[in-house]
């Protein structure tokens, strides 16, 4: 807090419970009621965070999540390059989320890679009242007349698909078969089902399962496998972050045979059931096909996180710790070379950022995943919450992330969110596109932390440098300096305890 | 090897051309990612370009590929947040609204407030009357509007749930004050675009508070005046276009209403205070423009039931397609005159010659250049206008949501030119066959919003921003396109693209770059 007296942890629970209460005062009883479940200060010690997640948002309340359809098309599927993905239904939901989330690929695109296109079968009101299937089957068509060069075809469920009753599957299995057993998926990932993002990852999931890999359990590998063949799963290479990643893990002797999904391709998910352990980066999101990879394949996985050098160190080490002392040596070899760089970047920015506080809203593993990134920096995390945890990633949050007195909040609304920067005056806040206005037009630092602000990559030593450079050109921006007119009188620092 | 460096740091722009990355991107296309053969994407890369695939391109029935155009609810929330407190509220799966604040918050640069019903599985079994219920009484209560103005998603759609009902079972509910404005429009996304989202929303919040409030309330009287109602329409401009717009109103001292005015509520100061609501159209004011003398539209296929509605109580209606450069200012000054009663001041006429002095100047660089051209339907049609009007040759125009009568519209446009020989429209194409345009029929340049972006790389034709939405640049749409200011504003954005693509393509040392001239 940089205007107010420091305050004991015990004055600031006191002082966040008070603040939960006043912003519950604006809801009616019934609402209250519910918001204050989802609202809580951690305290440390405890198992989890103390909040109720993964249920149903508020109707009116401005929520800040999106929908299952954004789960999977936007986040699991959108990013295979390969594949052509459909978004089935009417024209907006593929609109807006059209090469909005900078899962970066390489490839000819519209020729060998599709990922930044937007293709939708733009119903009519006549394939509402008669159905689409028919409409889906000729666009397939359409796709592999044009697109000859495409790997496979998802159909991506927009609301109105499970609403008239379309056999999207059906029309798969038989345009499979034309197609010589050219894969094709259906995914039921209509908006209207789940409470947010997150029922679409796991519908996402248990499509790869049943549509690609019970589809190419035996086929041959195109490469030989080795002990050292490893799975990077759940980074959707926003502004590179999956190549910052892969990088490392190759310099520490491990050999990377897929990437999920960012930059990814079919034959990579085909393949990654042979892959002797998988490393996950977003739980959340793809927690579900490590596990059945587990049961299924006997593949491993552990989670890791690549956010700043302490959780990189323990990360890399940890996944070292499943393999031999070639690897682990190589982790080593790797930390080592990295250290120097680490070295520099703490000693250009941690002077500048010591101290400052964040407040953080995110999804999937941010709001915990990006804490020790800054605590390597010297700033101090105050407020965290998500857009659509379940209750594991909060008792991943509390025994591993955050701070005794942290404000926790779960699927926050816009006006709890706005009121409790308001009174933190936190340095900085990270959050999405919808936020960043509202804050920055208050007067507060502001980086986007689903997309990086356009920047990246964050993860692994390199991402480490540009997410320094940019905590620190939001926060000691010298526009900040300017909000207020020189004639208009200077805001008075109130200790925020006695509120 | 590293080429991360504290001091200089490389983000993704530089990082990745490094050495060690090239060798691991090769390694994993060649190891993993089971690609086809160079020479095959080459051969299909090819193809691509070709009369013949442009034949299957076109004959496409299903398939829409890089679409121009966007949902109805998308539009009705852009013109809800044109009314002075208003709150959209968009009834149906909550997903969608994430999208139009985020497509909003892209191209303004700007917060943008609307809220969900926040339907799931058990509204799409039992319908959406619960979250209609609690979603207004929430809505109410913390984010304290004047008027919260409904709309709904596709989900809402199909299942058929009745917005006029609802709301009215919310009030007798008590979730809102029984004379509390709850105007709405039923905006199924299966049905037009965002044009016709915005013209449904604006005719239900003029229905709305001349017809009664929905049986709440008696009709309005008219009481003729020789005042004037403006909509803009759904405008990507609409920042700058609705401040220049009240500027030649005031010139001209007419009196006005701007009906639906975005232009504060998307542009708000940061002097430490977050404006949820700031500016638009006062609730009063909404009321009393039913006794204008006349509407003016700036966009007719952005307003056709709009109109039409006004019109039946008696007013003259007339409309615009995005009207740019000299003439189409013209006539809408002259309509404006005409139907208030007002002179077009000396002022104006004096801005009009500055215009057309620029013109002068300048047109020897754009006579006889081939421009291609996407949007909205009356985006196409102003700026395509326009370019004939510079003796350029907009060569291929193309609207998503451009329907026959935008085509025939489009026609006439080039009929009525020497310069529109060999012009043509294309209603209900989308940007893939554009991209077949582009190849079997080059342009010098092409017009659109930011997708454009990768008509340009791949066809290399130059691309000038204007449309929407413009994500990667930063405050085009604070600056004008109408009036004759917003005309010299297209015109300078034009000629920048030309004088810039004439220096990269001369500025070869030694070879090309006598014609890197220093005075153009």
């Amino acid at each position: 807090m940089s205007i107010v007296e420091p305050l004991s942890v015990e004055d600031i629970k006191a002082r966040n419970k008070e603040l939960i209460e006043e912003v519950l005062r604006i809801y009616p009883e019934k609402t209250a009621k519910r918001r204050a479940k989802h609202i809580n200060v951690h305290q440390s010690g405890k198992s989890d965070c103390g909040v109720k997640s993964n249920i149903k948002s508020i109707p009116g309340v401005m929520t800040i999540r999106g929908c299952a359809y954004a789960g999977s098309k936007g986040v699991v599927w959108g990013p295979i390059k390969d594949m052509i993905h459909i978004s089935h239904g009417p024209v907006g939901c593929g609109q807006y989320s059209w090469a909005s989330r900078r899962n970066y690929y390489i490839g000819v695109t519209g020729i060998d890679t599709f990922g930044t296109m937007q293709f939708t079968s733009d119903f009519q009101e006549n394939d509402i009242v008669f159905g689409g299937d028919k409409k889906l089957s000729k666009v397939i068509d359409e796709i592999q007349t044009l697109f000859p060069l495409n790997r496979g075809i998802s159909v991506q469920s927009e609301c109105p698909i499970g609403l008239i009753g379309d056999d999207i599957e059906a029309v798969s299995k038989n345009k499979s078969k034309e197609y010589d057993g050219k894969t094709i998926v259906p995914v039921r990932c209509e908006g209207f089902r789940g409470v947010s993002q997150s029922l679409g990852h796991h519908i996402a999931n248990d499509a790869v399962r049943d549509w690609i890999f019970d589809k190419s359990d035996g086929k041959p590998l195109a490469f030989e496998p080795s002990p050292y063949d490893v799975a990077i799963i759940g980074d959707y290479n926003i502004g590179g972050d999956a190549w910052s990643s892969r990088i490392l893990l190759e310099e520490m002797g491990l050999r990377v045979i897929a990437q999920w999904s960012g930059d990814g391709t079919l034959a990579e998910l085909e393949a990654t059931p042979r892959a002797k352990l998988n490393v996950l980066h977003c739980y959340r999101s793809m927690n579900y096909i490590s596990r059945h990879m587990e049961e299924k394949y006997g593949t491993p996985w552990v989670e890791y996180n690549f956010f700043g050098p302490t959780k990189i160190v323990e990360s890399l080490r940890k996944i070292a710790s499943f393999f031999d002392d070639r690897i682990k040596d190589g982790a080593e070899r790797v930390i080592a070379k990295y250290q120097p760089l680490v070295d520099s970047v703490i000693a250009k920015y941690k002077p500048r950022l010591e101290g400052k506080t964040v407040m953080l809203y995110v999804g999937g593993l941010r709001p915990r995943h990006v804490i020790g990134a800054y605590e390597d920096l010297g700033m101090e995390v105050v407020g965290t919450g998500y857009e659509f945890a379940h209750n594991d990633d909060y008792q991943r949050t509390a025994q591993n992330y955050v701070k005794d007195a942290t404000l926790i909040y779960d699927d926050v609304t816009g006006y709890e969110f706005e009121k409790f920067v308001e009174r933190m005056k936190p340095d900085l806040v990270g959050s999405g596109i919808k936020e960043k206005y509202i804050f920055q037009k208050m007067g507060v630092p502001f980086r986007q932390m689903h997309s990086w602000d356009y920047s990246g990559p964050y993860h692994g030593y390199d991402g480490f440098a540009i997410f320094a450079r940019d905590m620190d050109m939001a926060i000691n921006s010298p526009v900040w300096k300017l909000t207020k007119a020189p004639w208009t009188p200077k805001p008075q620092p109130l200790p925020l305890a006695a509120e | 090897m590293m080429t991360q460096d504290a001091d200089k740091v490389l983000d993704h722009f530089e990082l990745f051309r490094g050495a060690e990355y090239k060798e691991m991107f090769a390694n994993k296309q060649k190891n993993f990612e089971n690609r086809h053969a160079d020479g095959e994407v080459e051969r299909v890369r090819e193809w691509a370009k070709t009369p013949e695939y442009q034949e299957k391109n076109f004959a496409r029935e299903a398939l829409v590929v890089n679409p121009a155009k966007a949902c109805q609810p998308l539009g009705a929330v852009f013109a809800s947040l044109g009314f002075e407190g208003t709150l959209p509220f968009v009834h149906g799966s909550q997903g969608c609204v994430a999208y139009y604040r985020s497509h909003f918050s892209r191209h303004f640069k700007e917060p943008t407030s609307c809220v969900s019903s926040s339907m799931t599985e058990d509204a799409a079994v039992f319908g959406g009357l619960n979250n209609m219920v609690d979603g207004l009484a929430n809505t109410y209560a913390m984010y304290k509007p004047k008027m919260i103005a409904v709309s709904t998603t596709c989900m809402a759609e199909v299942i058929g749930d009745d917005l006029n009902a609802f709301i009215k079972t919310a009030k007798e509910k008590g979730s809102v004050p029984a004379e509390f404005d709850v105007p709405f429009a039923h905006t199924p996304a299966f049905v037009g675009s965002h044009v016709t989202g915005y013209d449904n929303a604006m005719k239900g919040i003029v229905e709305h508070f001349w017809d009664g409030k929905a049986g709440t309330a008696p009709k309005l009287e008219r009481t003729e005046t020789n005042a004037i109602n403006f909509i803009g329409g759904f405008d990507g401009y609409t920042v700058g276009n609705m401040r220049e717009i009240r500027r030649i109103f005031d010139l001209m001292n007419v009196q006005y209403t701007i009906l639906g005015d975005n232009s504060e509520v998307w542009d708000t100061p940061a002097d430490g205070e977050f404006r949820m609501y700031d500016g638009g159209t006062k609730l009063a004011e909404v009321e009393s423009a039913i006794n204008a003398r006349g509407t003016i539209s700036m966009q007719q296929f952005c307003t056709e039931k709009t109109l039409e509605l006004i019109a039946n109580h008696g007013q003259e209606v007339v409309s615009f397609n995005h009207p740019v450069g000299v003439k189409a200012t013209d006539e809408f000054l002259m309509a404006v005159a005409r139907i208030t009663g007002h002179e077009i001041p000396a002022e104006l006429e004096k801005e009009r010659g500055r215009l057309v002095d620029a013109i002068a100047d300048s047109n020897s660089h754009i006579h006889g250049k081939k421009f291609a051209i996407y949007g909205d339907p009356d985006l196409t049609y102003g700026l395509a206008a326009f370019l004939l009007e510079l003796g350029a040759e907009p060569v291929h125009v193309l609207a998503t949501n451009g329907n026959k009568a935008w085509a025939a519209k489009m026609r006439t446009l080039f009929d009525s030119s020497p310069f529109g020989v060999n012009c043509k429209a294309y209603p209900g194409k989308d940007l893939w066959h554009m991209r077949s345009l582009l190849f079997t029929g080059p342009v010098d340049f092409l017009i659109g919003n930011t997708y454009g972006k990768y008509l340009e790389r791949d066809t290399g034709t130059p691309l000038i921003r204007i449309g929407f939405p413009i994500f990667d640049r930063h405050h085009h749409h604070r600056r004008p396109v109408w009036g004759y200011q917003g005309a010299m504003n297209v015109l300078i954005t034009i000629l920048d693209r030309i004088f810039d693509q004439m220096d990269a393509t001369t500025n070869n040392t030694g070879q090309t770059d006598y014609s890197y001239d220093i005075i153009r």
